[in-house]
Formats: C-alpha cells, structure tokens, sequence
C-alpha cells in the first residue's frame, strides 16, 4: 500500500480592529440588528465611491511586519467579480496583482521542534455581508450587510504543513500574534479569525503536489484539526481505491463528522481580476513602515525567551502564560509589584508569582476575545506572596486566603487578620505545643529513639493539626529536633 | 473567421460568468466586435515597453485616506423599501443553499 504525505496550506481571514468599515464610515461593532450599519457605499448604490480606512490599513501593514512580510511601498486594490447575494457590487474589492505585504514567516513548534511556515501574502479586503437562514420565510435568505465591507487581512500560507497538528499549531499561534498586536480580536466564534484550508495527499518521496481540496469556513481548532484529518483519509481511500481527487470545494459537516462538497461554489472560480477603477493605488511611506513597526508592542515569542531567562519560566509556563495578551500583562504587573513589595530578584519572583498564576488565578479568569476577567487585581497576588515571602503565612494557607479574596474581593491582609491566619514564628508558643505533644505520644517517641526518624512526620502533621496549619514548618522542624534529641 | 483572437466558446463563458444570455446571433455579433477590439490591441505589441511599470490607474496619484471615524449609517427603514423584497430587518432573495 502507497504511503502518502499530507501537503496542506491556509488562509486565513481575519477581521482588523477598525472602528469603521474598510470602504466608509460604518461601524464595526458586532451585534447590532441587522442593516443598522449600511450606507450607499457598503450597499453598493450607484455613484457611491470607497475611500480606503487609513487606521485599516495600519493594521494591515502591522499584521505584515509581525510575520516579517516585506510591506509595498505602493499596492493595489482590485475587484474580484463574482455574483453572490452577500455581494451587493457583484465584486469584492480585495488584492490580486500587487498585495499590501508580500513574502514572510512563522515560526512553529510542534512536538518540541521548531518549524518555519512561509507566508505567500498578506493582502487587504472587504468582508462580504451574512446570509441568513430560517431567520425569514422558508423560501429566502435574509441578506444582513452590517458585516458587508468590514476590512479584512488574508494571510495565505506556503503549503509548507505537512499534518493536521501543524496546521493546528499554525492557527493558533497565528491567532495569538494579532491578538497581541492588537489587529484582531480572535474571535473564533464570532466569526472574526476565519480559517479555509488547501489539502491534498502526495506520494512520499514524490516532488509534484496532488490534487487539492479546498475546506472552506472552519470556525474552531478543533474542527479544523478533525476536518483536515477527514479530509487526508478520504483523499487516501479514493486514491487507493484507484480513483483520482477532483479539485473541489468542501466544508466541514460537524453534524456528520465529515467533509462534504459544495458544489454551488464551483463556477466561482473564474474571478476576472482587474484593477478598481475607483481606487488609485495605496501608497505608505517607509517612514510610516518603521513608525509602525517601532510601535509593535513585543511579541508572544520574545516575551517567552525573555520570561525564560529573566523570570525563570519553563517554556511551557511561558507558553501558557503568553497564550492571552491579558494574561501576560496580569503575570508581568503581579510580578513587578511582588519585586517591589518582597525584594525578591526577577528569576525566582517571575517563577514564584508564574506558578502561583497558572495554578490558582487562571482557572478563575473567563476571556471573550481580547477582554479577559480577572477575579482579583495583580496587586493583590503580589500582596499575598509578599506575605508567604515574610513568613505571615505559608503556601498552603495563601491558597485559602486566596479562595477567600476571590469570594469577598478583600485584600489578603485584611482576610489574614480577620480569619487569624497568620503563622505562629514565635517559637515560645510553637515549643508549648511540641512539648505538649511529645508528652501525649510516648510510643512514637520510643521509635524515634529506636532511630525510627521518619516518626517526625507524625509530629509535624500534629502540630499542624493543634494550630490549624497556622504554624511555621520550618520553626516546627527545628523545635521538634531539639526537643526530640533532648529527650 | 480565420485565426479569432477570441473563441465562440470564450465569449459564451464569459457572459455566462457576467450572467448575459446571449442569442447565437448576438453571440457572434460579440464574437466579430470583441474579435476587433483585440485585433487593434495587439498593435500595441510594436511598443517595447519591458522599462515601463504596469499602469494600475488611469491618473497618477495615491489613493486620498480617510480617518478612522465612524459616521452617520442609512436609515434602515429607508433602506429596505428599495429592495423588492425585505423580510426580518433584511434584504430578503431566493433561498441560498451552500451545500447541497
């Protein structure tokens, strides 16, 4: 049987962060009932002219240096002719013959190995409006044009992805680039990062590609993951039954776990590109280039290094920690204000505040886009480790006093007071209680003498016991030693 | 017509793709008109023009921006007493099915 290798490349549409639409000045904002946000120009009514959004196509060019696209100096809107009933002109505007950004890369890591992705171009348009289903009588779709000329980036990839999980570790690190560079929200299902991907299966060994399918319209990694998978069997059952793979387009059926074909789409594909009339070229200054890229906020991968070798992350910390701009800037506030408040140096403040964070702060934290919930400020985290730091409480008390902020919202002192959580450190108190103990435990003590150490977990686990785990362990061990060899 | 620039089935598919039905007559009115309209382009291949950048626009400026301010929409009422039909806020057509 002929063993055969996936060949897969993505585009990717992803909705830029403008306040207005790419062509005129309505809003972007998601939800609004439908056609509230149209105008002759995104309804395409005769003599109306688009003026290109100046913000959009910043954003762009920052979605371009991110990835390291050379950006054009001079690029050119053109029309792509096709007639669908989301299209009012009976053309999209969009890129063709000279994108905004050309050639550039990312860098992935699956399976603990780094992989360089090409990126062919990032080019600049309009999305089309939303057709509705059921939302009117049976026999019409209801055409609602608020989202009909929202600007998009489409970043199409080299078909450099060899499997599923590539295609997958692509996606989402493409996502949390241009959510960190703040072009796009990654809203999967809002429908503001949306994926098609191109897959086709070859002999190993051979050079030339196969035949492609094109899966159009997944909204979630997950989907993406199964239909690409689907897809890469099906392709290998026809082609080992003997049969060849036509070039088609397919969606993802989640109801039928499969992919199946479009075949209304198929016709499209002749799309006529021409310059729009309407548009002169789009023109950015190299000065603008290198504004743009001076205000590149630092990227997830360079945080990561960093947080590797200046806060003594693990990369897998790191990588969980930069998965939401929200989050990494919780974890970096929380940090530097536990440095200011314990004087504690940066590799063992970023691990003690980083482990503190993934292990109780996020599972409370909810995100929806770019927003995220926090269930209590950074100042409070950098307050409470500040106080198993001095020794007010331990580690294990700081996680109940944190489930207590987190319900009542008051700060970690004030829970430590009033709940009298504070560690017993006077070793006057803490001997009271060891002797106590010692007196009511002879059989233990005998093995202890008997060279039975071990028996000074029982010990400990009592004392702990007597002080509600308020004590200090480190001044219990040292007391229950002394006291133990005394006797 | 000997040697066409363009095909009888180039011009069928393309007013297929812009959504013209055609007579045959009409088609080969088309045909002999858009057949001349090519002929007189190619003596434009005379020209050497290997050091001149493509034209994408017709007058040479950049594209004027706009600042990005949300402005006053349509009324959408208005809107939708010009479409033929409008049903649930929306434009309303025949059923669109993607897959069939």
């Amino acid at each position: 049987m002929t063993a055969y290798e996936p060949v897969i490349g993505l585009e990717v549409h992803a909705q830029m962060r403008s306040r207005t639409k790419l062509f005129c000045g309505c809003p972007t904002d998601y939800g609004a009932p439908p056609n509230e946000h149209t105008c002759p120009v995104c309804l395409a009514l005769p003599g109306a002219l688009p003026v290109p959004n100046a913000k959009a196509i910043e954003l762009a060019v920052q979605a371009g240096l991110a990835l390291e696209c050379d950006v054009a100096s001079h690029s050119v809107f053109a029309r792509k002719n096709y007639f669908y009933p989301d299209l009012p002109k009976g053309y999209q505007i969009s890129q063709f013959e000279l994108p905004l950004n050309g050639k550039g890369h990312l860098d992935i890591e699956v399976d603990g190995e780094t992989k360089r992705i090409g990126i062919t171009r990032i080019h600049v348009e309009e999305d089309a409006a939303k057709n509705i289903h059921g939302a009117g009588s049976s026999a019409v779709t209801v055409v609602d044009f608020n989202r009909g000329g929202t600007p998009l980036v489409e970043i199409v990839s080299d078909p450099d992805l060899r499997s599923a999980e590539e295609a997958e570790a692509y996606l989402r690190k493409l996502r949390d680039l241009l959510m960190f560079i703040g072009v796009n929200d990654g809203n999967l299902e809002e429908g503001s990062f949306r994926c098609d991907a191109n897959v086709s299966i070859r002999p190993v060994g051979q050079e030339e590609f196969g035949t492609r399918a094109e899966l159009k319209n997944i909204n979630s990694f997950r989907f993406v993951k199964k239909a690409i998978e689907h897809e890469i069997a099906r392709q290998e059952g026809v082609l080992q039954n003997g049969g060849t793979v036509v070039q088609e387009t397919r969606t993802w059926s989640e109801g039928q776990g499969k992919t199946i074909s479009m075949r209304s789409k198929e016709e499209a594909h002749d799309y006529r590109y021409f310059p729009d009339p309407d548009l002169p070229p789009v023109a950015v200054t190299e000065e603008r280039i290198e504004e743009l890229r001076a205000s590149l906020p630092e990227l997830p991968a360079a945080k990561r290094l960093r947080w590797q070798k200046d806060l003594g992350l693990t990369e897998y910390d790191a990588g969980v920690l930069s998965g939401h701009p929200e989050v990494a800037k919780y974890f970096e506030e929380a940090t530097r204000l536990f440095v200011e408040q314990s004087g504690k140096k940066g590799q063992d403040a970023g691990k003690k505040v980083g482990n503190f964070v993934q292990a109780e702060v996020l599972r409370h934290v909810t995100t929806n886009g770019l927003e995220a919930l926090f269930p209590v400020a950074p100042s409070a985290i950098a307050e409470l480790l500040a106080c198993v730091e001095d020794g007010t409480i331990n580690g294990k008390i700081a996680k109940k006093v944190f489930a207590s902020m987190v319900e009542t919202g008051t700060t970690p002192k004030a829970i430590i007071d009033a709940q009298g959580l504070a560690q017993v450190t006077d070793t006057g108190a803490i001997e009271e209680e060891v002797r106590r103990i010692l007196e009511a435990s002879p059989s233990q003590v005998a093995q202890y003498k008997e060279g039975k150490t071990n028996v000074i977990g029982y010990f400990v686990g009592q004392v702990m016991k007597a002080t509600k785990g308020a004590a200090n362990p480190k001044a219990v061990n040292e007391i229950l030693r002394r006291l133990l060899d005394e006797q | 017509m000997a040697d066409p620039k363009i095909t009888l089935e180039q011009v069928l598919h393309v007013a297929k793709l812009a959504r013209l039905t055609l007579s045959d007559d009409e088609a080969r009115q088309m045909q002999e008109q858009l057949d001349a309209i090519l002929g007189y382009m190619e003596g434009l291949d005379e020209l050497d023009v290997s050091d001149v950048p493509p034209t994408f626009h017709s007058i040479p400026m950049d594209a004027p921006m706009r600042p990005d301010v949300p402005e006053r929409c349509s009324d959408r009422s208005e809107i939708l007493e010009q479409a033929p039909e409008s049903e649930a806020g929306g434009f309303a057509v025949p059923l669109v099915l993607e897959v069939e």
